[in-house]
């Protein structure tokens, strides 16, 4: 198994409490992707044992849902957003500055595979603009200073 | 945990007599339930279970006019009449938490920093209908606010304000955190539904109606996170209260998410018919353009609602003042634009992303905006041609009113607006095949 005893406890206690079994399969996504970062066919076999609905049902509703990533991506997903309220604020010309930081165009991974980079369409922080998605983590209000150091930060992390 | 860096106008709620979903949310102790409680939290919830009839409860929503805080300012108490009072099945209270309509960012600010105050809403709303088991959506990238949620949840089951046999009046409630998977259309309530089902999120044919056959083909009513936290203030302090603030038919506060080029972007509370003008000059809310550059237009409501030129922003944020300048109040967004703007790159903004977020189920819809995104991607790149206007305006027509669910006119307002609007400057555009003024907002 890929999903880890915990991941799959916290699976079941969700998936319990819905009237019916299918209702599981995003709150069971949202799991996985916590602990692995993707969600892929491997996944959702695992996941389609756990709450007990066919294999299908699962991958059928996964083409629909862009959120998870179907394979695995570099070990930070930058995810800028790019919609109208953060283009305002020069989120086209933070993607550029990313893009010339890390050496890789929007879309691409580092060859490294720490860093991929995707524009992203509102995140809901339209009023703290521009501002990137690093995995699950919000970072916000940014500037040139901020963004670097917080690459910077992650380039330095080891674990 | 992470807290959103968002400016708000807390300090104003806290004063204001009126105001009520603000006041204490830059307190992060309004989190933790013996601080909600102390401060009159779940009261309103308590009053209703000793013994408010689902018929007087409703009626009392109604009289506070209270309408619909996720874009369509539907009247919260007459949609939860519409639940059949004898129907057998199950029915479900569903909190919209999904977010998305660009520009807007205010239920997070709710959910992160006073998330009792909206279990407390849903529960009341769900005793209004007869539910028992209640669920609040929110979309998958608010990490942050599932874990607030979820955690405020196991508060509430644990001091017994949810579980079984509720303050021992024989009410039973239970609670579900459910998590989207990053689709704009799963805030539409039908998506919703199809998505908490563990089906794709594509929206259903209506009739029948959720208050009818929604989730598990029951009698389901979905409301906004802003419209239910408003809930319990209107029981505790009576319809008569919420009526007498906002306008004569736009009643109560609303939050306002300010975003775009203003000195000061944030979340704020006002009531409604609150100078939008002012919104953007006080220096109390958006503080002014940014950098002093002359302002060319505003989204009132979220992207999918029609502009403003600067001449028309002396108007009060109301459902009716709004639709008198042929736009609408929305979700609250307000987008503020500067003269370095281009319109046509706005545009290509906005139609991008509603053509991403269709779901594809009509062919006007699905066709529809991406034949807009090429055309309006051709202009942007200098390579339009005379007719194309026209074309756009045919197409925008052809999808107006003829799909399944509200996106396809969500697309098509914006960029119908814009070509009245701002006609010259696309004509420019095709005429010299380039901007009239390049959008090129620097990052430093
Ligand atoms: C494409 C689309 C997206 C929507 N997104 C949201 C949303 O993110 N949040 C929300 O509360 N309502 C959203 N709505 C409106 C809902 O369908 C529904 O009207 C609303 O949740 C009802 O709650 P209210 O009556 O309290 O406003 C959306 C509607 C459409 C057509
Ligand atoms: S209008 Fe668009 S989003 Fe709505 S049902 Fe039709 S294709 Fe789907
Ligand atoms: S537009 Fe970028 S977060 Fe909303």
């Amino acid at each position: 198994m890929i999903l880890t005893e915990d991941s799959i406890a916290k699976i079941k206690a969700k998936a319990v409490r819905y009237p019916r079994k299918k209702s599981a399969i995003l709150p069971a996504w949202t799991v996985a992707y916590r602990q692995i970062g993707h969600v892929d066919e491997a996944i959702y076999k695992e996941i389609s044992k756990v709450i007990g609905v066919p294999m299908v049902e699962i991958a059928e509703a996964a083409t629909f849902y862009t959120m998870f990533p179907k394979k695995p991506r570099g070990k930070y997903l930058l995810q800028v957003c790019n919609n109208i309220s953060c283009a305002l604020r020069g989120s086209d010309s933070m993607i550029t500055h990313l893009e010339n930081k890390l050496d890789i165009k929007l879309g691409e991974t580092t060859d490294d595979n720490q860093f991929s980079l995707i524009a992203v369409e509102c995140l809901g922080a339209c009023a703290t603009a521009p501002m990137v998605q690093v995995n699950m983590e919000y970072h916000e209000n940014l500037d040139a200073t901020k963004l670097d150091k917080l690459i910077d930060d992650l380039k330095a992390k080891k674990d | 945990m992470h807290y959103s860096p968002v400016i708000t106008n807390a300090d104003i709620a806290a004063k204001d007599e009126n105001l009520h979903l603000f006041q204490y949310v830059e307190d992060s102790k309004q989190c933790e339930i013996d601080t909600f409680v102390s401060r009159g939290g779940y009261k309103a919830w308590k009053k209703v279970l000793e013994g408010i009839s689902r018929e007087d409860l409703i009626n009392t929503v109604k009289a506070s006019g209270l309408r619909g805080r996720g874009g369509a300012g539907f009247p919260t108490g007459l949609k939860w009449s519409f639940v059949p009072k004898d129907s057998p099945k199950a029915r479900y209270m569903v909190c919209n938490a999904d977010e998305s309509e660009p520009g807007t960012c205010k239920d997070r600010v709710l959910m992160e920093r006073d998330p009792h105050a909206i279990i407390e809403g849903m529960a009341i709303g769900a005793y209004a209908i007869g539910c028992h088991l209640m669920f609040i959506y929110i979309r998958g990238e608010f990490d942050h606010c599932i874990d607030k949620m979820e955690a405020a949840m196991e508060e509430a089951y644990a001091k017994g304000h949810l579980g079984k046999n509720v303050y021992g009046s024989g009410y039973d409630l239970d609670m579900i955190v459910h998590t989207g998977g990053g689709a704009y259309i799963c805030g539409e309530e039908t998506a919703l539904l199809n998505s908490i089902e563990g089906e794709r999120g594509q929206s259903r044919m209506r009739p029948p109606f959720p208050a009818i056959e929604g989730l598990y083909a029951s009698p389901t009513i979905v409301n906004n996170v802003e419209s239910l936290a408003a809930v319990p203030h209107i029981i505790n302090r009576g319809a008569e209260w919420y009526a007498s603030i906002g306008t004569e038919k736009s009643k109560g506060s609303k939050l306002f998410s300010l975003s775009g080029h203003v000195n000061r972007p944030g979340n704020f509370e006002v009531p409604l018919g609150f100078n939008l003008k002012d919104m953007i000059y006080n220096p109390d809310y958006g503080g002014g353009m940014l950098g002093d550059v002359p302002l060319k237009g505003v989204i009132p409501g979220g992207a999918s609602t029609p502009f403003l030129l600067p001449d028309m922003i002396d108007v009060a944020l109301d459902y009716e003042s709004l639709q008198e300048k042929d736009s609408m109040l929305g979700s609250g967004a307000i987008i503020v634009f500067n003269e370095n703007t281009c319109i046509v790159w706005i545009l290509k903004k906005l139609i991008h992303f509603f053509r991403h977020e269709s779901c594809g189920k009509c062919t006007p819809c699905r066709e529809g905006t991406a034949w807009l995104e090429q055309m309006i991607n051709r202009i942007e790149a200098g390579q339009g041609e005379a007719g194309d206007l026209e074309k756009m305006e045919e197409v925008c027509g052809n999808i107006l009113g003829r799909t399944i669910c509200p996106l396809g006119d969500a697309a098509v307002m914006p960029i119908q607006s814009a070509l009245r609007l701002y006609r010259d400057e696309w004509q420019y555009h095709i005429d010299h095949k380039k901007c009239m003024v390049k959008s090129n907002f620097e990052f430093k």
